[in-house]
């Protein structure tokens, strides 16, 4: 019994170091995002909060933790409550399959990929359920479009894992991460990445997707009827989630923990923070798309999604099998 | 083993008691969700038993997608209408329909159970040999080779289905203007733009 006991703790410890660092980090990714976005328009952005505006995050939070939290009378309570627990708990779960260096991951699970995929596809619920038991009409339609368009997306975001797991022959994300030694598999799977890119935008309802939230229509989308901290849980478990998406495809595309060139000074520098700067480059990318992208409208949202990505994805699922094949590429793995 | 039969129990305690809640709880709502739980449950008691990828695309297919087009239909209903008809005064009508299918399938299942006793080797197949390769490797393995024809008609059958519910959800619209996008990308100001000399008085006429 004190063996599980000695284990639990262990894990209970490395699960710590692992969450902390993450939540430090959506809170300073919140104050990247604001601060990109202001200096694109020629504003400042948070500069006031601590050494350039740094600590404007944990204040908002602190802000949203002492304000009341309101309960439609109408509302279905548990439903209402547990929303944006479940948005934030899978935004921070699916952060134990992901490698940080060869050795520094919390689970090394044979599925990772698949586990990841899961995760993200389970994000929906926690919008779907927010919006239905808010009981009002706001809420209720930005929960079923960003259900539409969730489901949507994730159809190419699986061709395109798909694709990149036909190169590695493995589901594992250190073998994912290992198979990019040479090249990373953003030279030869380019388009895959860029089709990637903007299905992850539109999988984090990100701007120019972001009409689940669309305030010029539907006030604030699913997240109308929350105050306090249920919609301080929320706005975390977003920016969790694009950070999430951001790791994947570093994961995928950008070679993980890998530096750019093996070569010396390069490869002096720890692997986490390769790992880090990758991930921080996609953000970049995706907090510029938010200040210089207009919205899309509902029917061009599906549309691209529907009649451009996925067929393009299938096409290049095919080319890059038929290569692989053609030139006796196919990883051969354990066999 | 202690701990690992602590989670088997776990697990499946709530797989059993979210599949009662399915049909006995009274919002329709509930029930898809208890349905979730359901499927989550069942997933992770297919990865203790090493099925990681079963699990795992369980967790996709039927948590991820089709269980969010079930929340999606069955939020549409009125739940305050439904209550009234459905549960107080009139009796119910689904009943009938609803005995003839759970006998069936528990019948179903009754061959299964009974058939097991009596099955066959389950490794008939000659490709698959039992190793330390993952599981996933060895479904990889079987799909194309030995079960090819079951999974290609399957794949035939999902597609069928598909473009039957299109073909019978589809239905042309007159009178609606539609977007072409390459109609409106490759117009420029010569030749859509036209100068006209409008005499006094009289007005012109556009045609559209």
């Amino acid at each position: 019994m004190i063996e599980y006991l000695q284990i639990l703790s262990q894990e209970v410890y490395k699960i710590l170091f692992l969450l902390v660092p993450i939540l430090v980090s959506v809170a300073m990714i919140v104050w990247l995002d604001r601060r990109v976005w202001g200096l694109v328009q020629k504003r400042k952005g948070p500069n006031v909060v601590g050494p350039f505006g740094l600590f404007q995050t944990i204040a908002d939070a602190l802000k949203y933790i002492f304000k009341e939290i309101i309960i439609p009378a109408s509302a279905n309570k548990t439903v209402f409550i547990l929303a944006p627990i479940i948005t934030m708990t899978l935004a921070l779960v699916a952060w134990a399959v992901i490698p940080m260096g060869e050795q520094l991951v919390l689970s090394d699970i044979n599925v990772g990929i698949l586990y990841l995929f899961a995760v993200s596809s389970l994000g929906v619920y926690g919008i779907i359920m927010g919006g239905w038991a808010s009981n009002s009409k706001y809420p209720f339609l930005g929960a079923i479009r960003s259900a539409a368009q969730m489901v949507s997306y994730e159809v190419s975001i699986g061709i395109i894992i798909i694709n990149v797991l036909l190169c590695v022959g493995s589901l594992n994300l250190t073998d994912i991460v290992l198979a990019q030694k040479n090249m990373w598999y953003i030279i030869p799977l380019f388009p895959m990445f860029v089709i990637f890119f903007i299905s992850a935008l539109a999988e984090t309802n990100r701007p120019p997707f972001d009409l689940p939230e669309a305030e010029a229509e539907l006030v604030a989308g699913y997240q109308t009827e929350y105050s306090g901290m249920m919609y301080a849980m929320f706005w975390l478990g977003e920016y969790a989630n694009i950070l999430l998406m951001c790791a994947m495809g570093t994961i995928l595309f950008l070679g993980g923990w890998l530096p750019i060139i093996d070569i010396y000074p390069l490869n002096l520098l720890p692997s986490p923070i390769w790992m880090i700067l990758k991930i921080l480059f996609l953000f970049f990318l995706i907090a510029l798309i938010k200040a210089i992208v207009p919205r899309y409208r509902y029917d061009q949202l599906m549309r691209l999604g529907w009649k451009i990505f996925l067929p393009f994805s299938l096409v290049y699922l095919v080319l890059t099998a038929s290569f692989l094949f053609y030139f006796d590429k196919l990883p051969k793995g354990n066999l | 083993m202690l701990i690992h039969s602590f989670f088997f129990y776990f697990f499946s305690i709530i797989a059993i008691f979210s599949s009662l809640m399915v049909i006995t709880s009274r919002s329709t709502v509930n029930s898809v969700f208890f349905l979730i739980l359901d499927f989550i449950s069942v997933g992770c008691l297919f990865i203790m038993v090493g099925a990681e990828f079963l699990g795992m695309i369980i967790l996709i297919v039927y948590v991820g997608a089709v269980a969010v087009l079930f929340l999606f239909v069955v939020m549409m209903l009125n739940v305050a209408e439904q209550k009234q008809s459905w549960f107080i005064g009139k009796k119910s009508t689904h009943i009938p329909t609803g005995l003839i299918v759970s006998v069936l399938i528990f019948l179903e299942l009754l061959v299964v159970v009974g058939g097991w006793k009596y099955k066959d080797n389950l490794m008939s197949s000659s490709t698959l040999q039992i190793s330390n390769i993952s599981n996933t490797h060895q479904l990889g393995l079987v799909m194309y080779t030995d079960y090819i024809l079951y999974f290609q008609l399957a794949g035939m059958i999902l597609l069928l289905s598909m473009i039957g519910a299109i073909l019978l959800t589809y239905r042309e619209r007159s009178g609606v203007k539609k977007q072409s996008y390459l109609k409106q990308i490759s117009r420029n100001p010569s030749s859509s733009v036209e100068l006209k000399e409008v005499e006094s008085n009289k007005g012109i006429k556009i045609d559209d």
